[in-house]
């Protein structure tokens, strides 16, 4: 071992050391303070009910199914919408103008209007049309109303990943004679989409969680089923078990987000 | 004249880059443009590939005036290659993808012929065993070769070189400058913008210096380069300092 590596090795054990004892204390004074609180064992009986816990957990379990199925089905829509709609907006040709404005209009209207009341407006007023079933299920609906609220957003990522390739890759694209068309699916696009994996990957995290926003018009996935079994039970502990598989799902993809952000930025360095 | 170059025109904003530049070239030509930064070398050439619209003038090539505004700029640009100097080759595909990518998408050639069509590219440049190699496991040498592939496998009818050694760790000149002796060998119309005065004495048939969007003095390679009779070049070769 080198003099710079035992010094070294010497600050990493006391750092340590350090970081272990005050977690350690800050931990101990929550567990000691917080059942000093007066309405400790209340809040103990109701939110960390631990047989209630455990009745309902497999019941929330296979809610969160519906959740996943909702969040697996809107994402290849979400992907090839939100593009579609970042080429629209980009395009240049007079004769598309339409689509151009057509995009504009939506990325607008859905970036600026809250998620839920989205929802409440697709969700209630499409079915409210008298469609036959089963196109009049809030299911649907619920779904395409996320689908085009995040589409407004990814298209937002998927245009500045496309302005983030630089001019010079065009020009060479375009030197040898290609299309616009062909230089924009060849050379631009491949670049950018790579480049805001781990941006839409942040998306598709703040996606899962807002599945959960349409129990409020009907399907009956987590949040719905927790708030059933809370009304029956009269507990909130299925809140919390609800809470509890939803960062079974985003901790880890929030953390391979931020791997696949950390070695992209490693390669460009 | 292969490509003859009238009273070429250019700003961009304020900044007037060519100011009525003319300048004939034969076919088999090589031909060096000199001069200090700024001076229009590299707005030239991206005039001639059509990359930069002119804002007046005529550029013919075989007679035709290619810088008439509407025209479709893309048949003419297959014919015409251009080098760039920070070699601007794709960073998503392998060498030979780089390469393959226009003739495929341009119907010039596909497949197996196509495959060897471009394995005998690398071969003769040197490049068969890094064909899969991505851009950024290559040397700045290998990456500004393997650019010079990609243009000529749409067997252009003229090359355009813009500073194409001026990016490179110095060791790494000679070997982009050996295939470029090469084409010129191979009796290719070349207009190589360069600060590389050794390869301009050695391969150029004429040297043109430019200045301010003009060519102020213009000849055969040794004259101009050895014994210029304008101010300006003998300034910017630094003839005149005493030893």
């Amino acid at each position: 071992m080198t003099r710079r590596q035992k010094y070294e090795a010497d600050l990493r054990r006391r750092a340590g050391i350090k970081a272990g004892l005050s977690t350690a204390a800050v931990l101990l004074a929550i567990a000691i303070l917080v059942p000093m609180a007066p309405g400790w064992p209340a809040v103990k009986k109701s939110f960390f009910n631990a047989e209630i816990f455990l009745k309902t957990f497999p019941g929330l379990l296979e809610a969160f199914v519906l959740d996943v199925a909702i969040f697996l089905w809107s994402v290849p829509l979400i992907a090839a919408l939100g593009l579609g709609l970042a080429l629209m907006r980009d395009a240049q040709s007079p004769g598309l103008m339409p689509l151009r404005l057509a995009a504009i209009g939506f990325i607008d209207v859905f970036r600026g209007v809250p998620v839920i009341l989205v929802i409440f407006l697709i969700g209630f007023g499409i079915p409210g049309l008298g469609l036959p079933r089963p196109y009049n299920s809030p299911y649907i609906w619920g779904t395409v109303a996320l689908v085009l609220t995040y589409s407004a957003y990814v298209a937002e990522i998927f245009r500045s990943g496309i302005e983030s390739v630089h001019t010079s890759q065009r020009s060479a694209a375009t030197s040898l004679g290609l299309s616009h068309g062909d230089v924009m699916r060849y050379v631009v696009l491949p670049q950018a989409i790579r480049r805001v994996v781990p941006a839409n990957m942040n998306m598709l995290i703040a996606l899962q969680k807002d599945v959960a926003l349409l129990s409020f018009i009907g399907p009956v996935e987590i949040l719905r089923q927790a708030g059933v079994y809370k009304s029956l039970m009269a507990n909130f502990t299925p809140y919390v078990g609800a809470a509890l598989i939803f960062l079974a799902v985003t901790i880890p993809a929030t953390r391979f987000a931020d791997y696949l952000l950390n070695r992209q930025r490693r390669a460009r360095s | 004249m292969k490509l003859r170059l009238e009273n070429l025109q250019k700003s961009f904003g304020t900044n007037h880059v060519l100011r009525g530049l003319s300048l004939d070239v034969a076919e088999g030509e090589c031909i060096c443009l000199i001069g200090s930064s700024g001076s229009g070398k590299s707005t030239v050439l991206r005039t001639i590939n059509l990359l930069e619209p002119l804002d007046d003038g005529a550029i013919y090539l075989d007679g035709v005036d290619i810088a008439e505004p509407g025209l479709d700029p893309q048949p003419i640009r297959q014919r015409i290659g251009i080098v760039f100097q920070s070699f601007n080759l794709f960073p998503h595909m392998t060498a030979a993808g780089n390469v393959r990518l226009a003739p495929r998408r341009l119907g010039r050639a596909s497949g197996a012929a196509l495959n060897e069509q471009v394995g005998a590219l690398f071969e003769t440049f040197g490049l068969s065993q890094h064909m899969d190699h991505y851009p950024d496991q290559l040397s700045g040498g290998q990456q500004q070769r393997v650019a010079v592939i990609r243009a000529l496998a749409m067997r252009p009818e003229i090359m355009l070189f813009d500073e194409v050694t001026s990016a490179l760790d110095p060791e790494l000149v000679g070997e982009v400058l050996d295939v470029m002796h090469r084409l010129r060998s191979e009796r290719m119309t070349m207009i190589v913008a360069t600060h590389e005065m050794a390869f301009a004495a050695e391969a150029a048939d004429r040297v043109a210096m430019l200045d301010q969007g003009r060519i102020v003095e213009i000849g055969k390679a040794r004259e101009v380069l050895t014994n210029p009779r304008e101010q300006r070049t003998r300034d910017f070769l630094r003839l005149d300092r005493t030893a």
